[in-house]
């Protein structure tokens, strides 16, 4: 994708100011409708879903003490594999965002609530609530396009860096959780710093997230194994627990890149958003910068409601499971100011998304210019781009970019 | 709710000491084999703390938060009810006409409030609170009309100073208005359960707007009846409102009395000072009202760090509080990412999105106060932050 700004036709063109207002207003009535609806029938449903996952966990981590057998090995490593799934996604997530706060349960709140994960909850309310849900989608301000390791917008600019990037991406899918806990702390910008410039901050945060990452280990990886050690199985209890987290890391990833990254979501540009952005402005850039995924409520609850990400951005302090009931309205919004409801099956969806990132592994246009005719020069010129210099990548990529124009030319032309 | 008591009266018993909510950790060399369990418990179910999982399978063990689960509720008036709770472990027992916090959800939000125990200590190790549910009250009418057996309500321990002095008097004068039967009652049912009632000469003054809103007029009548004490019921619609003037018509012995009292606070005003005019001790109890409704437009904020700000019904506490120069949590500024949050012990707020009212009384709402998020909400009158 392409910062809107920059896209040959704006999706927001048609849009006047007063349009996004009305908009914004319209969506400020479907919040209100819920604030007025939810009570204790949502209540029940996420004492219920925290009273299903811990047993659910226990049982689980019960029924793995008996491992030697493989059955009981299977049995256990899903269910404990489900349950690591719910506490992140429908039951952690959505209480550090605050989503049940309004019940003023101490023991179910924004600020008591520490997930099983490796990054803090601090860490992650910082990164995630307020720069990534407040910035979303901003290229250069939202660090979640690409995590800062991977190029998902062909306005970051191409380096060969990048052809190792589905590479990458693989890597912090299955070890998810570091990869937030690392990105929480912007650890890469801080690790190229000198240490002394480093802030205390940091440091503590860091301190904190090293204690936390070593109590999730301690614990799956041996307080666990070694209460299976009279039953023999704690090399078993081992591989379950580490199977059941490498299963969570890929499924949260995957729900997350369907997020933002399926090709169609729109990005944007930093000096395009005004400083004093309105709330429909807002509300207009979370409906453009998220994509949905569609499926059944089971999938529902298992991504955290995350299925419903654009629910979800415009409004993420309402309680995950209204998103469903509301997102007839929503829809029916985009479809009325004429605008892109992004929505398809999770495996339409992943595959989208990781189709942008190996086509943006490569550089701008390349993919599209390739065919089997001049697949040898195109593989020269892309060699010439990764070992020679800026300068080399620059006129090359003026090509590549002036190729691609032309033959979109003639495609146009053609129909 | 608060007791006063006026001299010149003898202190009253104190409640049984309450379990400390922390175990003193021994000061030994070595870790205990159980301690060095449950540190590996510990380790075990983290992030988790035991607390949590246990409370899965058993809410009211010892070492829980305190709470109860109703076991009965059981209807007194058209407009008022008992409800009888199974107390988790650690309660700590009570003195007759003591008070209990309770927490209770209603439509899903925790409200906390106060409401006198309606019991003495019972055998079956039960309590109960007896509840009027008053125009528009929410946890009351919840309690009264909408609770069902086998919720679980939220308490805190025992307390208040309304209670009987030991050992007793001989002469006892109650007077009690409406639900101010409440903590009497308590001290009722608990003198006369006793296996040697206490030869104990009580007069009850028990004032009512009519016979249909009084509360326990059967069972006072049974008391009566069986010459436990002499009851006075005074009806507004049949006798006019009481004057305290008569009460010495009513009560010939009114000065060898030690007198109690409970009900509306013109009712307590007017005793009081009828008693401080004659010298003679009163203590009483008021049900302080939930001051709802009368939020303003701005207001004093006043932050745990002692700044107090003048703020306008337009400013974010958030920035009312910066620009004092106060140290306040923030986040995105716009309600989206709860980095904010912090305890609002008194007064209310505004939600400047959509107007709604978040309001803290201090012994009403809960313990830790209510968490506000500061960027969105604006001073509605007097307000205190923890900050």
């Amino acid at each position: 994708m392409t910062v809107i700004t920059k896209l040959p036709v704006n999706p927001t063109a048609h849009l006047t100011p007063e349009d996004i207002e009305q908009l914004g207003v319209e969506l400020d009535a479907i919040r209100q409708s819920v604030l007025d609806a939810r009570g204790e029938k949502d209540a029940r449903y996420i004492r219920r879903v925290v009273d299903v996952q811990r047993k659910l966990e226990l049982g689980s981590r019960a029924v793995l003490l008996a491992s030697v057998f493989p059955p009981a090995w299977i049995a256990g490593t899903i269910g404990l594999s489900v349950a690591k799934i719910l506490e992140n996604m429908e039951i952690g997530h959505n209480v550090m965002h605050g989503q049940w706060d309004w019940m003023r349960d101490p023991k179910i709140h924004s600020t008591t609530w520490e997930w099983d994960n490796a990054s803090t909850a601090d860490g992650w309310k910082h990164a995630h609530n307020e720069i990534h849900h407040t910035y979303t989608n901003i290229v250069g301000k939202d660090n979640d396009l690409g995590y800062g390791i991977m190029r998902v917008d062909e306005d970051q600019r191409w380096h060969p860096m990048h052809l190792g990037q589905p590479l990458w991406n693989f890597i912090n899918a299955c070890f998810f959780e570091y990869g937030i806990a690392a990105y929480d702390l912007e650890l890469g910008k801080n690790l190229r710093m000198p240490k002394e410039r480093r802030s205390a901050q940091f440091k503590a945060n860091a301190r904190k997230t090293l204690h936390k990452i070593r109590k999730q280990a301690t614990k799956d990886y041996v307080v666990h194994p070694a209460l299976a050690l009279p039953f023999g199985g704690a090399l078993q209890v081992l591989a379950a627990n580490f199977t059941a987290n490498v299963v969570r890391n890929l499924w949260s990833h995957s729900v997350i890149m369907c997020g933002h990254f399926p090709e169609g979501v729109e990005t944007f540009e930093r000096k395009s958003i005004p400083d004093d952005e309105s709330r429909g402005q807002w509300y207009l850039r979370q409906m453009l910068g998220s994509a949905n995924i569609s499926g059944s409520k089971l999938m529902h609850i298992m991504t955290g409601n995350l299925s419903h990400q654009i629910e979800h951005h415009l409004f993420p302090d309402l309680p995950s499971s209204r998103y469903a009931e509301i997102a007839p309205q929503v829809q029916a919004l985009f479809e009325k100011y004429d605008l892109n409801y992004h929505s398809a099956p999770l495996p339409q969806q992943v595959a989208s998304a990781w189709h942008r990132v190996v086509r943006l592994s490569l550089p701008n246009g390349w993919l599209a210019t390739t065919n089997a005719k001049n697949l040898p020069e195109q593989l020269k010129l892309l060699w010439g781009m990764t070992t020679k210099g800026p300068k080399v990548r620059r006129a090359a990529q003026a090509r590549l970019t002036q190729q691609e124009k032309r033959q979109a030319r003639a495609a146009a032309a053609a129909a | 709710m608060t007791s006063t008591v006026l001299p010149p009266r003898a202190t009253a018993p104190t409640a049984p000491d309450l379990p400390a909510d922390q175990p003193v950790p021994a000061p030994a060399a070595r870790p205990s084999l159980r301690s060095r369990l449950r540190k590996v418990v510990d380790a075990a179910i983290t992030p988790l703390e035991l607390a949590d999982v246990l409370d899965v399978f058993h809410p009211l063990r010892a070492g829980a938060d305190l709470r109860g689960r109703i076991v009965a509720i059981q209807p007194e008036t058209a407009d008022s009810a008992t409800i009888v709770l199974k107390p988790g472990k650690d309660w700590g027992g009570h003195v007759p006409g003591q008070y209990v916090r309770v927490g209770v959800d209603v439509d899903g939000v925790r409200l906390w409030r106060t409401y006198s125990l309606t019991h003495g200590p019972r055998p079956d190790g039960c309590i109960s609170i007896t509840v009027k549910a008053i125009p528009d009250g929410v946890v009351s009418g919840h309690l009264v009309h909408r609770a069902q057996v086998g919720q679980m309500i939220q308490m805190a321990p025992a307390e208040g100073e309304f209670v009987l002095p030991d050992p007793l008097p001989a002469k006892l004068l109650l007077v009690t208005g409406g639900s101010g039967i409440t903590p009497v009652i308590g001290m009722l049912r608990n003198l006369f359960s006793r296996a040697v009632p206490p030869a104990l000469d009580i007069v009850l003054v028990h004032v009512n707007v009519s016979t249909d809103t009084a509360m326990f007029r059967d069972e006072l009548r049974a008391h009566a009846d069986a010459g436990h004490l002499r009851l006075v019921e005074r009806y507004d619609v049949r006798d006019g409102v009481l004057d305290v003037a008569d009460l010495g018509d009513l009560v010939p012995d009114l000065d060898e009395r030690l007198a109690y009292a409970c009900g509306p606070a013109g009712l307590l005003d007017a005793l009081e000072q009828h008693h401080a005019d004659r010298g003679l001790p009163l203590t009483t109890e008021r049900f302080r009202p939930v001051l709802l409704g009368d939020a303003g437009e701005g207001g004093e904020v006043t932050f745990s760090s002692g700044a107090v700000v003048d703020a306008d019904g337009t400013t974010p506490i958030l920035d009312a509080g910066e620009s004092a120069g106060v140290l306040l949590p923030s986040g995105c500024r716009m309600g989206v990412c709860f980095g904010c949050v912090v305890p609002l012990r008194s007064g209310a707020v505004r939600d400047l999105r959509n107007g709604a009212l978040t309001v803290a009384v201090p012994g009403e709402t809960g313990p830790e106060g209510v968490p506000i998020q500061t960027c969105i909400n604006a001073a509605a009158g007097p307000c205190s932050i923890d900050s």
